[in-house]
């Protein structure tokens, strides 16, 4: 019983045998508060500011942004982004609403819905949250946007929707816990730009196993 | 692996005149330690979340079962398995037997110091299961037969030319010397890999006991392809590793890229709860959780709790001017640095490592880097009186010191022998105002010239300007 | 400076390399201290710091050390040496007592009371230093010690700046390690050889006529490796400079004649 072994010598190491009353206490009530710790105040803007430091921040991080007006100039944007790099084929998430989205995206690019598989050239996917302290997207797995589509293609574009940007990783708990009170998504990822490795000589190339490119259409 | 810290010295004499890996150590003064310093000049309140992460640690690991406990809970609520293991070994069965339950033929990897702790790697491969290391240090190291010389860098003692050769050898391609090149090359080779993977095995930079989630922080993203592809997910880690909830999670993350490579933020931090979910159409169908003791629970009673606060940041070695001189492979064993001079003795023995709490000036640069003020030095110290007492010192160290210690608490007796050694030193010196062969300190006049004194000690002079101005 | 009718007595605690290799740096250090207005003694019973046995892990030791060190700087307003790490060391005395033992309490008080010479100079006396004939370039080396444990960084450039004809031309690196420590310099002579050529390279570099420091351990340890490169650098403790006492031959330099009282 390796486990009831653990427990006992850190027990001991700690000077006690069963965790006292008090102690109990202590982690319940921290793990029940999830109070905050030191917050850098750089990230509390207010919203256009908050907008700019995460444009600032992604990009500086290598991510592409792509400002646009509306949801409806999305397709357009999307099929100019992967005709310039010279990609027909798209991979995507399926919830609402890029299906819609889809349709009018030209037909000679071939779309499909589902998880990426190695090979891939693009995916386009939502993102649930950017956080504007390190410029960084939260996204997370369900049956709808399965997380391959985040790592496997060369290309990874995501929308995000202005309004979705916070300040501080905080507020992205706050904001995932209310849709995800019991039980966190399997996956949660922060991408904060493109895939990249400094092994070879502490040099810097982009692109290691991950997207080589990050490109974020920021919907007002 | 081998453990070679017992000819610490050796190892260290020999890397300090190999040219090869000078150069590389080049790359690690003149990178990390400047580009940390930019990123904590962006960031105002990093010195207080130093002392909010130091606090908080120190808080973790006073209520650590406690933690433990509440993160398995969370975890098996999730519909994933917690492994207790005491020892390296029981680690290594461990993992090698959830491989046999999946029929496993080989597992990707992603980055974790713990498997090197536990000599993962050999231990799988001798039992038939294919270890594919994919972080990209790795896994240049992987195929030259070689282990990592740093915890965050694993490759970083190698030149251009080093990892041009090894991919010409194993690739099978023209050879190339461009970096973008190579990289290009090992992602295409492991994506092969990710796929036809059986389980994937990562570390976890931290747990979370509020949700029961690992996490992982890396740039690559081959942290995430090998726990997203095969069907069974490892995390590979050891007890100290747990959090409360995730808005603790994020001070140490706020420390960690920083400290580490002087990143604003590492480009993925992914979180994994459980299995996959239902309905999920991609994403392991079992999540397990290996929790590694190795010596850590006897940490906790002496002094060295305070080494339980390590995130593994790297930045002790990164500013350290031994390490910067002789690099990682010198220490012997897997953890190098001043973070390794205090963990080695703990996992291999002091006996082994004797050698490396000694191997440092005390200069205090790790210490004052250290993202959760680890008293790197005094732990150091605490493992020389270890040493001492248990009468590991060498013998002629042993001998000056007391010699030494016997005249210092003899102030009259010290005063005549340095009276005595102050008129040696200088006629030694002769006409010059300094010595350059000493028998007894070989070490200094090797490599440098001793300065000679004047013949007559302060001590001397002040007594005699003193009874000058009484007989004045 | 301005008479003082009841001025502050400081014990010199000389440090056992200004003793026994530069007799110089107690005499300037007093008159520092003097000048400023205080009064200086010299404790007979003071040996070593017992920063050897420490670092070796001889508590043991360090604890008797410890005990004679504090008994002989009783009574002081002040402990002045100088020398970062000796004071640090003297910093760490509490350390080798329990809460129970009395001693621990005295150990306290010296650490209190104890000051590296610059230190004690610019944040205890905001001293003004009378002008020096001495001119020419100098680089600093800041002593691990004093750096890290005791915060001495801008003290002695504070103090360097009020002389006219000094001008100090920094050197790259100057917080880092010289590979002296002590005992390390010979426990693990390679490593500690490579250490002060980085650090050499780097004096070279700045240009300056003089090297000075706070610690003579590093100053005696870098001195070695520039003489023995043939480098012209001459290196001197920075109380040398600050008293005016630069007529002596410089760290390892050829002796003309030795002023004694």
């Amino acid at each position: 019983m390796s486990k009831a072994e653990i427990l006992g010598r850190i027990g001991r190491g700690l000077g006690r045998i069963e965790p006292t009353a008090a102690e109990r206490e202590r982690v319940a009530a921290r793990l029940a508060a999830k109070a905050r710790n030191a917050i850098p105040a750089r990230a509390q803007l207010p919203e256009a500011e908050r907008q700019a430091l995460f444009i600032e921040m992604a990009r500086e991080a290598a991510a592409e942004v792509i400002e646009l007006s509306s949801l409806q100039q999305v397709p357009s944007a999307v099929a100019n982004w992967l005709q310039q790099t010279g990609i027909d084929e798209l991979v995507v998430a399926s919830d609402n609403p890029l299906p819609e989205l889809c349709k009018q995206l030209p037909e000679t690019l071939r779309v499909r819905q589902g998880v990426a598989q190695a090979g891939d050239l693009a995916s386009l996917t939502l993102s649930f949250l950017g956080i504007a302290e390190t410029g960084t997207l939260m996204l997370y797995s369900r049956p709808e946007s399965p997380t391959t589509l985040n790592f496997l293609p060369d290309n990874h574009l995501v929308i995000l929707q202005r309004s979705d940007i916070v300040g501080v990783y905080e507020e992205a708990w706050s904001q995932l816990r209310a849709r995800y009170p019991d039980s966190l998504p399997r996956t949660v990822n922060m991408i904060t730009g493109p895939s990249r490795s400094a092994d070879i000589e502490q040099k810097l190339q982009m692109g290691a196993h991950g997207p080589r490119r990050l490109v974020i259409f920021l919907v007002a | 692996m081998q453990i070679t810290s017992p000819d610490f010295k050796d190892n260290a004499r020999i890397a300090l005149q190999d040219v090869g890996l000078q150069k590389a150590l080049g790359n690690v003064k003149t990178g990390f330690p400047h580009k940390r310093a930019a990123a904590i000049a962006r960031l105002p309140e990093f010195e207080q979340l130093r002392d909010e992460a130091r606090d908080l640690k120190n808080h973790i690991i006073e209520h650590l079962d406690l933690y433990l406990e509440a993160f398995e809970a969370k975890v098996l609520e999730n519909g994933g398995h917690v492994h207790w293991c005491r020892t390296a070994d029981e680690a290594r069965q461990t993992i090698l037997k959830i491989c046999q339950d999946k029929q496993a033929r080989t597992v990707t990897k992603g980055k974790s110091m713990v498997t090197e702790e536990i000599n993962l790697n050999e231990y799988l491969e001798a039992n038939g299961v294919t270890p594919v290391e994919t972080d990209l240090g790795e896994y240049i190291l992987q195929l030259r037969g070689e282990h990592p010389s740093h915890i965050i860098a694993p490759a970083i003692h190698l030149n251009l030319e080093d990892v041009s050769e090894t991919f010409h050898a194993h690739h099978h391609k023209p050879k190339s010397m461009d970096p973008a090149v190579l990289m290009q090359e090992a992602r295409e080779e492991l994506r092969t890999k990710f796929v036809a993977a059986d389980v994937g095995i990562t570390g976890a930079n931290f747990l979370v006991a509020e949700t029961g989630s690992s996490i992982i922080v890396t740039n690559e993203g081959n942290g995430d392809l090998t726990q997203t592809l095969p069907k069974t997910h490892i995390v590979v880690t050891s007890i100290e590793k747990v959090v409360p909830t995730l808005e603790d999670m994020t001070l140490f993350l706020r420390l960690l890229a920083r400290s580490a490579t002087g990143q604003e933020f590492t480009v993925y931090n992914t979180l994994s709860t459980g299995p996959r979910r239902p309905g999920d159409q991609d994403g392991p169908e079992d999540y397990h959780v290996v929790l590694v003791d190795n010596g850590r629970s006897d940490m906790i009673a002496s002094e060295l709790r305070e080494m339980l606060r390590c995130i593994r940041c790297a930045a002790c070695m990164n500013h350290c001017p031994v390490y910067g001189a002789i690099g990682g492979h010198s220490y012997g064993w897997v953890y190098p640095g001043p973070m390794g001079s205090v963990l080695t003795p703990q996992m291999i023995g002091i006996e082994q490592a004797a050698l490396l709490p000694n191997a440092s000036t005390f200069c205090g640069k790790c210490e004052s880097v250290c993202p959760v003020r680890i008293p790197l030095p005094k732990l150091m110290r605490h493992w020389r009186r270890d040493e001492f007492e248990k009468h590991l010192t060498p013998g002629a160290a042993r001998w000056g010191l007391g010699v030494w210690s016997f005249v210092a608490r003899r102030p009259a007796l010290y005063r005549q022998l340095t009276r005595i050694g102050s008129r040696v030193l200088r006629s030694l010196a002769g006409k010059k105002g300094r010595i350059s062969k000493l028998p007894l300190a070989s070490g200094w006049t090797d490599g440098r010239e001793m300065p000679a004194p004047s013949g007559k000690t302060f001590m001397q002079q002040w007594q005699e300007q003193q009874k000058a101005r009484q007989s004045s | 400076m301005k008479p003082n009718n009841n001025p502050p007595v400081i014990g010199l605690f000389i440090t056992c390399l200004a003793d026994l290799y530069r007799p110089e740096v107690g005499f300037a250090t007093i008159k520092l201290l003097e000048q400023a207005g205080c009064r200086v003694e010299v404790p007979e019973q003071q040996t070593c710091c017992g920063q050897p046995a420490f670092n070796s892990g001889d508590f043991s030791t360090s604890a008797d050390i410890a005990r004679q060190t504090i008994a002989a700087l009783d009574g002081y307003a002040y402990v002045v040496a100088p020398s970062g790490s000796c004071i640090s060391m003297l910093h760490h005395y509490p350390e080798l007592f329990d809460d129970q033992d009395p001693w621990k309490a005295r150990a306290e008080s010296l650490k209190a009371r104890a000051y590296e010479i610059t230190s004690f100079l610019v944040d205890v006396l905001h001293a003004e230093l009378p002008n020096q004939p001495y001119s020419g370039t100098v680089t600093y080396h800041d002593s691990c010690s004093g750096l890290r444990e005791l915060g001495i960084k801008q003290q002695p450039r504070q103090l360097l700046a009020q002389l006219e004809g000094v001008e100090l031309k920094e050197m790259e690196e100057s917080e880092t390690c010289c590979g002296f420590g002590g005992t390390f310099c010979v426990k693990y002579p390679d490593i500690s050889n490579r250490m002060v050529s980085n650090k050499t390279d780097n004096i070279v570099n700045a240009g300056a006529k003089t090297l000075l420091g706070g610690d003579l351990g590093c100053l005696l340890n870098m001195a070695g490796k520039l003489q023995r490169q043939g480098h012209a650098v001459e290196v001197r403790h920075v109380v040398e400079v600050l008293a005016g006492m630069t007529d002596q031959p410089a760290l390892g330099e050829t002796q003309s004649s030795i002023k004694a009282g």
